[in-house]
């Protein structure tokens, strides 16, 4: 009996060593190809205007393939947690194991359900993945550099260097959730119409502390320039996060919610709306739903990290690098942005496999009864140490944080309810002993 | 149950810091993140299966596994089963199907002329083995069950018996004292008639 195609394109798989051998030889080729034809491209490497062309090429390429290996740390990270190994077949150590996945989802069936709304259903998701990868338009990957061999041109390996950086990460990181929606309004399926109004609902919510979290580093910081921001943090060595420890923790918390990860993921929830917003989804268009999510948490970490954990800057506390723009302290730069970003990336996954999902009463009542509170104080508190000058001293912003934590800690002593609503109207029973 | 026996339970209340909900979130990252790094407890949890088996372990009950079904033969190397139905009127799957025929041996009336199992309809669950009068049929420890199509996995007589012959070395047939169908008085035939030529 002929083996399926299935059998035989598994055992290619089995086979580690062409599949390696097969990307080393094409690895080879491309860095020799790069070597021979340097003089062809140098002259674009130096140009302000065709650089961050090729640096959007790199990175769009770059973080479409991390998005692979990060589907494979999750599930590794997901069976260390669990005691388990996760996958460890295809390759070694399961190293082939996106290769697997993604064959997978192009030779499965793509059904489209009769009933759809089938323009949106189509559309729904290429504009969650097309969204979720704009947002690496304003990252300052590697600050500036000169080239040694055009010392006079000055380029920036950001792709667009906006005014208003800040506000274009907020904005599409909450267009971010049309996907979604779309998604759920055209699946023409109750349970993929709840995913997707509850997506909305969050979203909503989640914006709030957000932008107070993002207000107070702009009274910081005073500029919405990204590359500013960063620029700020890797001169003077004292990154955001040191200076305003509650405003990354609220920002971290609601880019939880904007991604639409555990423990606020609510529009997919598997155990009550049977995949939510993704339901009717298959083959292809749930792999770019997959994607899209990750892209969305990679653009989360970088825009994170280059808010409030110094960007590029590769050490606390020390201005190295700070004003260099030679060839090798870009490389240093971008490793020691991607290395902050794939911490990050680590800790949300941790987080996923750590912490249960939250009701959606729950979900409401942290975003509205606790951070948004505690946002708007704080904002209140630095806009009165900026009046006063001293939004940039450490000991001012840490004495702000402090009392904003012993507030926290005071009002959750004193009130009768939990931020979770565990114990939000359990009686008081008096019970006299027998 | 009278009033005094309900016990009322007080949840207790959750401290300042639990309110917060912020150090039980690092507490439980803790937690994983002790687990994410001890390959010791993974190595111990985890059965990587075609290299390690459960048997390998030590961790399957053989005697109890319920896996493939076999079908016993009698000392004598025949069929033991005396096609009663009664596995198949107990099969909550209705997977066993038997076609009875007169039996060629004077020691009972009928035998399976067909007996087919599918495996694939089967759930497992035991009741064939508990109803069978004569222990003919039982669930062996093999859970190797693989096949490319589906009629592959319609086990035929042919195929039970093979079973039988693989697996009676992990699990010996019992030889109830009901066998050989009310001839002995409940005894083993050993015990009621040791001289007893049989005849074939």
């Amino acid at each position: 009996m002929q083996d399926p195609v299935v059998f035989r394109v598994e055992r290619i798989l089995r086979s580690p060593w062409l599949i390696f051998g097969a990307g080393a030889v094409l690895a080879g080729a491309l860095a020799l190809a790069l070597w021979l034809l340097f003089p062809l491209y140098k002259g674009l490497l130096a140009d302000p205007f065709w650089f961050p062309i090729l640096v959007m090429a790199i990175m769009l390429n770059l973080i479409l393939s991390s998005t692979a290996i990060c589907i494979l740390a999750e599930r590794k990270i997901a069976g260390f947690t669990q005691d388990r190994f996760g996958p460890n077949r295809v390759g070694f150590w399961g190293l082939l194991q996106p290769l697997a996945d993604g064959l997978k989802f192009l030779l499965k069936e793509d059904i489209i359900p009769t009933q759809v709304d089938k323009p949106l259903f189509l559309l729904a998701p290429a504009m969650a993945l097309i969204i979720s990868l704009s947002g690496f338009a304003v990252i300052p990957w590697a600050g500036e550099v000169r080239w040694p061999w055009a010392p006079d041109t000055l380029v920036s390996t950001q792709v667009a260097s906006l005014d208003i950086g800040v506000l274009y990460v907020l904005a599409v990181a909450s267009l971010g959730v049309y996907g979604v929606v779309l998604a759920g309004y055209a699946s023409n399926n109750k349970y993929a119409f709840y995913g997707g109004v509850r997506a909305a609902a969050q979203m909503i919510s989640y914006e709030l502390p957000l932008g107070l979290g993002l207000l107070c580093l702009l009274l910081t910081s005073g500029s919405l320039r990204l590359e500013e921001v960063v620029r700020q943090q890797a001169q003077s060595g004292m990154w955001y996060v040191f200076l305003h420890p509650l405003p990354f923790l609220l920002i971290l918390v609601s880019s939880f919610a904007e991604a639409n990860r555990v423990p606020f993921d609510l529009a997919e929830a598997e155990q009550e709306l049977v995949g939510g917003f993704h339901t009717e989804y298959s083959s292809m268009k749930f792999a770019l739903f997959f994607l899209a999510e990750y892209a969305h948490m990679i653009t989360g970490s970088a825009v994170l990290v280059a808010l409030f954990c110094g960007g590029w800057a590769p050490l606390p506390f020390s201005s190295w690098l700070a004003d260099s723009t030679a060839w090798w302290a870009l490389l240093i730069k971008l490793g020691a942005y991607l290395a902050k970003v794939a911490v990050c990336i680590g800790l949300f996954m941790l987080v996923r496999w750590t912490i249960p999902r939250f009701r959606f009463d729950q979900l409401m009542r942290i975003a509205w009864l606790s951070l948004v509170p505690v946002g708007i104080a704080l904002v209140a508190g630095t806009a009165t140490l900026t009046v006063l000058g001293l939004q940039r001293t450490w000991w001012a912003c840490l004495g702000l944080n402090l009392v904003a934590l012993l507030g926290m800690l005071w009002t959750a002593a004193r009130s009768g309810r939990t931020v979770t609503g565990r114990q939000d109207d359990l009686p008081d029973i008096h019970v006299e002993p027998a | 149950m009278k009033e005094e026996d309900v016990l009322v339970l007080q949840e207790p209340r959750l401290t300042a810091a639990e309110r917060l909900y912020l150090p039980q979130i690092l507490d439980g990252m803790g937690t994983t993140l002790r687990h994410m790094f001890d390959l010791g407890r993974r190595q111990e949890t985890v059965c990587q299966y075609p290299e390690d088996t459960r048997e390998g372990r030590g961790e399957l009950r053989l005697a109890t596994y319920r896996g493939v079904h076999r079908l016993n033969k009698d000392p004598d190397g025949r069929v033991a089963c005396v096609a009663c139905f009664m596995c198949s009127t107990a099969c909550p799957a209705h997977c066993i199907h038997i076609e009875a025929g007169e039996s060629p041996w004077p020691d009972r009336e009928k035998y399976p002329v067909k007996f087919e199992i599918d495996e694939l309809r089967c759930i497992y669950c035991g009741m064939c083995e508990e109803a069978c009068p004569v222990d003919a049929i039982k669930l062996t420890p093999n859970y190797e069950l693989v096949g490319r199509t589906r009629a592959e996995l319609i086990f035929d007589k042919a195929k039970l018996l093979q079973v039988f012959e693989e697996t009676k070395a992990v699990k010996p047939r019992k030889n109830p004292a009901v066998t050989d169908y009310g001839l002995t008085g409940g005894q083993p035939r050993a015990v009621a008639q040791p001289n007893v030529e049989r005849k074939v």
